[in-house]
């Protein structure tokens, strides 16, 4: 999905566990997430924390959706 | 005894023309031509090329349904043991055609059947998981690899021989597996491949994974705060209810969903449809796998301009990468006709 979407000319960020699959896969931006049942969040954190996570994973996004790439790059 | 095989050609190797000649109709002719002959003197006595059956290129792929019928009694007119198309390298609407000519065979007569390709014509893709297709070169300079290799894996199959894997018969795989016996266990067998690979050498895998095709990376965004960006997830996501009836695995669809006015992706108003995860962390707040919640703070103070109205899901779980293509080509469709700047993908 992430490569027929960005076939499109639109710039897509993959966020994902695994990051091994998605390069396999061929996403050109990956955003390593927390865990594959909950990629953005931690129930062992707060709701408020959780957010934090969150958010700073969504950041890491954007900032990679802003980034000139020429191949495929994991943002960490 | 001597077996008698028929030869299925395009009208290049059988000498009619090029191009111009394409819409060529099916006609059947008695003994070898064209690289027939050269089957003919790898077989020796023990095959003898009893007929050849010729069709243009353009005119198979314009008409394939009636061609292959056609093609088909042509063949069996011959009563042949075995059949033998091409090899069609990697001309695509002949690897096409010796494809189709090969699965009818097969399917039809219940005979013996081989052709020969280039890995990347298009015929592999759409035919090599019901037939056997040799391994061959790009272009006709391999034909003198590619008659004896053909040649040996249908005198094996005519002779009633177990087919090999791929890389002792030389052909494309199929993605049959067979269980066997080994002498080492698995265990062995994985550490064996694990110390080679720390030293450097060479070693063969017991899975190879798929080739996946890539896409350029897009230009990254300019001017982010007047960006429109829209949400799309694999995990399963859905309003609670799953409307659609997004499948827990292998998933034939996905769903739209509108998110206009919603602040947060609650456990009150949605839930993952996914079968391949435990459910109870994304089900308990669904911001963890789509980040509403964020996203609408992160658009309120202005690091983005808008996020889109819908968001897309579907299950990644076991989904075929046809359903997966399909799926993305018409989200990316939809968002490219209503000026989305980016996406964000989440996969679980």
């Amino acid at each position: 999905m992430v490569k027929a979407i960005e076939a499109t000319g639109i710039p897509v960020v993959h966020i994902c566990t695994i990051v091994p699959i998605s390069q396999t896969v061929g996403a050109n931006r990956i955003v390593p997430a927390v865990a594959i049942p909950y990629p953005l969040g931690d129930p062992s954190k707060t709701p408020e924390e959780e957010k934090v996570i969150r958010r700073a994973i969504l950041e890491k996004a954007l900032q990679a959706l802003k980034t000139p790439i020429k191949e495929q790059t994991v943002f960490n | 005894m001597t077996y008698k095989i028929v030869h299925y050609i395009n009208q290049f190797f059988a000498g009619i023309g090029g191009e111009e000649k394409a819409d060529f109709r099916p006609e059947s002719r008695e003994g070898a031509v064209g690289p027939g002959i050269a089957f003919k003197a790898v077989f020796g006595k023990e095959a003898e090329i009893v007929g050849t059956v010729i069709c243009g290129d353009g005119y198979f792929a314009e008409n394939m349904d009636e061609a292959s019928e056609k093609v088909l009694k042509m063949i069996a007119a011959f009563n042949p043991d075995a059949v033998i198309a091409g090899p069609a390298f990697n001309a695509g609407r002949y690897g096409t055609a010796c494809g189709a000519v090969s699965d009818a065979v097969g399917k039809k007569l219940g005979i013996p059947v081989v052709t020969g390709m280039y890995p990347e014509n298009p015929g592999v893709d759409m035919y090599s998981k019901d037939i056997y297709i040799i391994k061959t070169s790009d272009s006709a300079r391999g034909i003198k690899d590619a008659v004896p290799a053909m040649a040996k894996f249908i005198m094996k199959a005519l002779k009633g021989g177990s087919v090999g894997s791929p890389a002792e018969d030389g052909y494309i795989e199929r993605g049959i597996r067979v269980n066997c016996f080994h002498e080492k266990i698995g265990a062995v067998r994985a550490v064996d491949m694990l110390i080679k690979k720390l030293n450097g050498e060479e070693f063969t895998t017991e899975y190879p994974m798929p080739v996946f095709d890539r896409v350029p990376p897009a230009e990254p965004i300019k001017d982010m705060k007047n960006a429109l960006i829209a949400l799309v997830t694999s995990g399963g996501i859905v309003p609670k209810g799953n409307p659609d009836r997004i499948e827990a695995s292998s998933a034939s669809k996905y769903g739209t969903y509108s998110i206009a006015g919603v602040k947060s992706a609650d456990e009150v108003a949605y839930a993952t449809a996914h079968g391949g995860y435990d459910p109870t962390y994304a089900n308990s707040d669904p911001n963890r796998v789509l980040p509403v919640d964020v996203l609408r703070e992160m658009e309120s103070s202005g690091e983005f301009k808008k996020l889109y109205d819908y968001f897309f899901s579907t299950v990644g779980n076991g989904t075929s990468v046809a359903s997966a293509k399909k799926f993305g080509a018409e989200i990316g469709a939809r968002l490219k006709k209503d000026g989305v700047d980016a996406v964000i993908l989440t996969s679980t």
